[in-house]
């Protein structure tokens, strides 16, 4: 099951360039929360901070509190343990081109020690129906190679490899950008069943998308999170006129 | 910035104004018509009547292309959802000037007898609200709209006068109740342009506040004694 985040206070830089600024945000469990904003708003650094990953960046410095359900992750936990329970999905789906179908998905499994053969068939299948591409790929699990696979499979894919670890949260950075129309509807389709279970904050630069999968949406500007509500209310409705004028095209 | 998009939304603004002109005029001279007893007005209605046709088709279809085309969000989404009902109800209007007429050459049939019923007040209270509504409209004004919402009653209160008052000329001269039943649709007529005002008004109210104002039941207030009034 998914947990709820808690973010209190986060600011973040890029050595001495500060990227965000006193972010305070929840996101409920189970729910998709998408974060709009134009570029360089801080969308991306703020979800690459829920699994601290901004401080891989060079000179990635952030100060605040992240909470994933009763963990502080940057004081009670370790990085490595945090990308486990965080799984990410990255804008262009970037599968081990080397490895084949299978071992794309038990990659993280593997590389924490898991090798119960058994077991491991059993989480790949899991995660693959729980990604949409079992049907598709059960037949050539070994023989295939992940890059084999089309763009919309290979994200796909790479959801797959992100679940078999059973995260509690699904962070999605622009997902669907690099896919045509009909994988990107399978992606959104996924992330509406896979919100019963994990919960997930997906960054997207495509409005209709965020209008179509997430219960609540956020909107960043310069570094700052402007406001956030229930998505029906900031597409047809919202409280800020920056949000309005963002969302309108009445921007710059 | 989204320029050809704000242009398009300015030029839908624009057609729905000319369109609400023409109705407008229509009532106007529905109601000359009525008092004149000049049929050469009625052709003119007729022909308004075609053109706020056409007009209506076309806004709906630029409607229709602007969401199809470039999914508007919020304060545009409201703008152009509220075109599409402010088009239905400024067509209506035409209409109603339009069955006014049909009775004004049902009239010509009878000598002219004075009926205890003000129709040009009546005429003067409804085309006032859809200028007052169209006006909060062209500037956005969604306080302006809701004023327009207040000016209803009086119209309602002039119709149901009407009815009674005609209701009585039917039973005590019967042989004017041709003459009563027609002003009495005129009057029904006058009054559903009051409440196509109406609707456009909380259209605008829409528009601007995001507000959904129809229909409004105020809140149950609780009073000095601990009894519920609504």
């Amino acid at each position: 099951m998914g947990v709820g985040i808690e973010v209190t206070e986060l600011d973040a830089w890029y050595g001495t360039h500060q990227t965000l600024f006193k972010i305070n945000l929840n996101v409920p469990a189970n729910q998709a929360t998408a974060l709009i904003g134009p570029s360089g708003c801080g969308k991306s650094t703020f979800v690459r901070c829920l699994n601290r990953m901004h401080e891989t960046a060079a000179a990635g410095r952030v100060a605040g509190t992240v909470r994933i359900g009763n963990l502080d992750i940057y004081r009670d936990a370790a990085p490595v343990e945090i990308r486990r329970r965080v799984g990410m999905v990255f804008q262009r789906p970037n599968p081990f081109p080397t490895m084949s179908i299978y071992d794309n998905v038990a990659s993280g499994l593997k590389l924490n020690g898991f090798r119960n053969r058994r077991m491991l068939d059993e989480i790949v299948e899991k995660s693959l129906r729980h990604a949409a591409l079992w049907d598709e790929v059960k037949d050539d699990l070994r023989k295939k190679s992940g890059a084999s696979l089309s763009g919309g499979q290979q994200q796909r894919l790479c959801i797959a490899r992100a679940l078999a670890v059973d995260p509690e949260v699904l962070l999605m950075d622009e997902p669907a950008s690099a896919l045509d129309p009909v994988s990107t509807a399978k992606i959104e389709d996924l992330i509406f069943e896979l919100k019963s279970q994990y919960t997930i904050v997906i960054v997207t630069h495509n409005m209709q998308q965020a209008a179509r999968v997430a219960e609540r949406t956020g909107f960043f500007l310069s570094g700052k999170l402007v406001e956030i509500d229930a998505t029906h209310k900031i597409f047809t409705n919202p409280g800020d006129k920056r949000t309005e004028d963002y969302i309108t095209g009445r921007f710059g | 910035m989204r320029v050809r998009f704000h242009q398009s939304l300015g030029d839908l603004k624009e057609k729905l104004l000319v369109m609400a002109g023409l109705a407008e005029q229509s009532i106007e001279r529905a109601v000359e018509a009525f008092r004149t007893r000049d049929l050469s007005l009625c052709a003119q209605i007729d022909a308004s009547e075609a053109e706020i046709n056409r007009y209506e088709r076309e806004i709906d279809q630029m409607a229709l292309d602007l969401l199809a085309m470039e999914q508007p969000m919020a304060i545009d989404l409201r703008f152009i959802l509220s075109v599409i009902k402010i088009n239905s109800d400024v067509e209506r209007v035409g209409d109603s000037a339009v069955n006014i007429i049909e009775r004004v050459r049902e009239l010509q049939a009878f000598a002219p007898v004075d009926m205890p019923v003000d129709i040009p007040r009546m005429a003067s209270l409804a085309t006032d609200m859809v200028r007052r509504a169209i006006q909060a409209f062209i500037e956005g004004d969604a306080e302006a709209a809701q004023k327009v919402l207040a000016l209803d009653d009086a119209v309602d209160k002039l119709n149901r006068s009407a009815y009674f008052s005609l209701l009585n000329v039917m039973r005590e001269q019967p042989h004017q109740t041709l003459q009563a039943l027609n002003t009495l649709v005129i009057a029904r007529s006058l009054e559903r342009v009051a409440d196509h005002a109406t609707n456009i008004a909380e259209d605008v109210v829409f528009w601007i506040r995001g507000a959904d104002v129809r229909h409004y039941v105020a809140p149950a207030v609780v009073d000095g004694t601990g009894a519920e009034r609504v």
